[in-house]
């Protein structure tokens, strides 16, 4: 109570204070440069945590999540495959990803005015988000850049040289990620919806970007690169679902980070973000679980994991766009249909994404796309406004049918470039690597020996 | 002298230590072991991936004891390792040659 008290009576200093200087000069501008840097620091705040939040979602979150789903032979070499874009991406980014992926440009890619971060500083670049550092917002954006690379791995597990992923990752941040990014958030990008796109797709925090670009491309890595030695018919079981129920979890709480920290301040619509990100993973585990428990017997916890990063994947173009119970039903349908494509179609077909990087983040992130095209309200976010400022409608249930077509543009696009690009890059990097699978030796001894010289569990030591 | 190798369900090896125990029984030999006799394996589903496990865990457990005490042993193990249901295990018994303790190069009964 004493404490209270005189932290209650520090504060009204501070304010007295305040107002005292605030009258020396003119009152009116110095409250309005006081208001903003309040504003400033409280969005930066925010935004700083958004940044460390996403970065947990690769590490420890995507890498425990992967990493428990292989054998335990492979558990170092899996996490690395995360780790180490951790240390790739962030280098790739400062020097040149940045200024390609948000410099003016083309509608197609930014120029090199960023390189080496020139000009970016403390200062905001006020066309992305005038109330926080220009840095800040480089920072955020370059989570996303880490992590995407890292969602393919799943589809190459167990299998890849490190060599070859090392240089796969670097080529493929340069010719899909940092295009696709340009041409959804960079200014005068061809899909941008807000900021002058000839096509406006709407894409809040990167269910084209991020999720349609790294699953199609997890798609054509597990066509090109074949099956692991021995699939389907040797038992590969998940060597601890402890850790991937861990990394799941912690993929859900960092995803708040990138949904709502997408809204780039500590406004409403980061809270609107919020919930839509939290409900949407949540529906989508009683999604999958229900049709798991429907079609055989028993509800499992790599069930209800796979179901919740199935939701956050489908929720994240369209959190900041939708309201909480259209949030509820695109977690629901995206857990039925990930159950779908992960259980059914994936056998049907017979192609081995070993974690279903594409069954997931492929499939929940085009549903989520088009879905954001049907429910996205112009009561929670507007980019489209009429002469006089108002707000048109956005989505179709609001009236405009056409957004529909835009998302499926878009979809479109994100698909083509990501999976021809793909294709390329792996018999490009193949022929610089010799192969991109391990031999038939190394692939039996595992990644962590073969491609690392050390084990996970040394239970014995 | 006999070998008793007695392979049976995980959670029975307490109650089989301690039935050992009671009758005086003081040495042994445990290992985890997987197998299966007709009793098969389970189901397991891992994201619509199914997979039969045959080999379940087990555990062995070793002992070497006078001939003369051989049947009571094996009895004794048996009644503590039982639930009645299939995949209780199985016990085995062979002649064992000859012993010696490392320690002070006692050989035969003497050395157990």
């Amino acid at each position: 109570m004493k404490r209270l008290f005189s932290m209650l009576s520090l504060s009204l200093a501070g304010a007295v204070q305040v107002f005292s200087q605030a009258a020396t000069p003119s009152p009116s501008a110095a409250l309005e440069a006081g208001i903003k840097s309040a504003q400033m620091n409280a969005d930066n705040a925010w935004m700083l945590v958004s940044c460390a939040l996403v970065l947990m979602m690769t590490g420890p979150g995507l890498a425990l999540f992967y990493g428990g789903l292989v054998r335990k032979k492979n558990v170092l070499g899996t996490m690395m495959q995360s780790f180490i874009l951790m240390a790739i991406a962030t280098v790739l980014w400062a020097l040149i990803g940045y200024s390609l992926s948000f410099a003016d440009g083309s509608s197609f890619l930014g120029d090199f005015r960023y390189a080496f971060l020139e000009g970016v500083g403390a200062d905001p670049n006020t066309t992305y988000a005038a109330t926080i550092p220009h840095q800040t917002f480089m920072t955020f954006q370059m989570m996303f850049a880490i992590i995407t690379p890292a969602l393919i791995t799943g589809a190459f597990a167990e299998r890849m040289k490190f060599s070859a992923m090392v240089l796969f990752t670097i080529l493929w941040s340069i010719v899909v990620y940092f295009p696709l990014a340009h041409m959804v958030w960079g200014n005068g990008g061809l899909l941008n919806a807000f900021l002058g796109g000839k096509i406006p797709c709407l894409d809040f925090a990167g269910g084209t970007v991020v999720h349609i670009s790294s699953g199609v491309s997890a798609l054509v890595c597990a066509l090109v690169m074949g099956k692991r030695k021995g699939y389907p018919n040797e038992p590969m079981k998940p060597h601890s679902l402890v850790l991937s129920f861990i990394g799941a979890c912690l993929l859900w709480v960092g995803w708040f980070g990138f949904n709502a920290g997408s809204a780039l301040g500590s406004g409403s619509l980061a809270t609107s973000a919020f919930v839509a990100t939290h409900f949407g993973a949540a529906a989508a585990a009683l999604g999958w679980l229900a049709a798991e428990w429907m079609m055989h017997g028993k509800p499992s916890v790599l069930g209800g994991i796979s179901g919740a990063v199935a939701g956050l994947v489908a929720i994240t173009p369209g959190a900041g766009f939708v309201k909480p119970m259209p949030a509820l039903m695109i977690g629901f349908l995206a857990g039925i249909f990930c159950f779908y494509m992960v259980v059914k179609v994936k056998h049907m077909l017979g192609y081995d994404d070993s974690l279903d990087a594409f069954g997931v983040h492929g499939a929940g992130g085009t549903l989520g796309a088009i879905l954001t095209g049907v429910f996205a309200t112009k009561d929670i976010n507007a980019p489209f406004k009429d002469a006089a400022g108002n707000a048109l409608p956005v989505g179709l249930l609001e009236g405009n049918g056409g957004q529909v077509v835009n998302q499926l543009i878009g979809v479109g696009i994100a698909w083509v470039i990501a999976g021809v690009a793909t294709f390329l890059l792996l018999k490009a990097v193949s022929a610089v690597t010799g192969g991109l699978n391990l031999s038939p030796e190394e692939e039996t001894e595992g990644l962590d020996l073969s491609q690392h010289g050390e084990e996970g569990y040394n239970l014995e030591a | 002298m006999k070998k008793i190798e007695a392979v049976i369900q995980p959670f029975k090896l307490e109650e089989v230590k301690e039935a050992l125990k009671a009758i005086g029984v003081d040495g042994m030999t445990v290992s985890e072991v997987r197998g299966h006799g007709r009793q098969k394996g389970h189901k397991e589903v891992y994201r619509g991936q199914e997979y039969q496990v045959d080999l379940l865990p087990k555990v062995k457990v070793e002992m070497v004891v006078a001939s003369a005490r051989a049947d009571e042993v094996v009895r004794a193990v048996a009644a503590a390792a039982k639930t009645g249901k299939i995949g209780d295990g199985k016990i085995f018994v062979y002649d064992v040659a000859d012993a010696i303790r490392i320690r002070n190069d006692e050989r035969g009964e003497a050395a157990l």
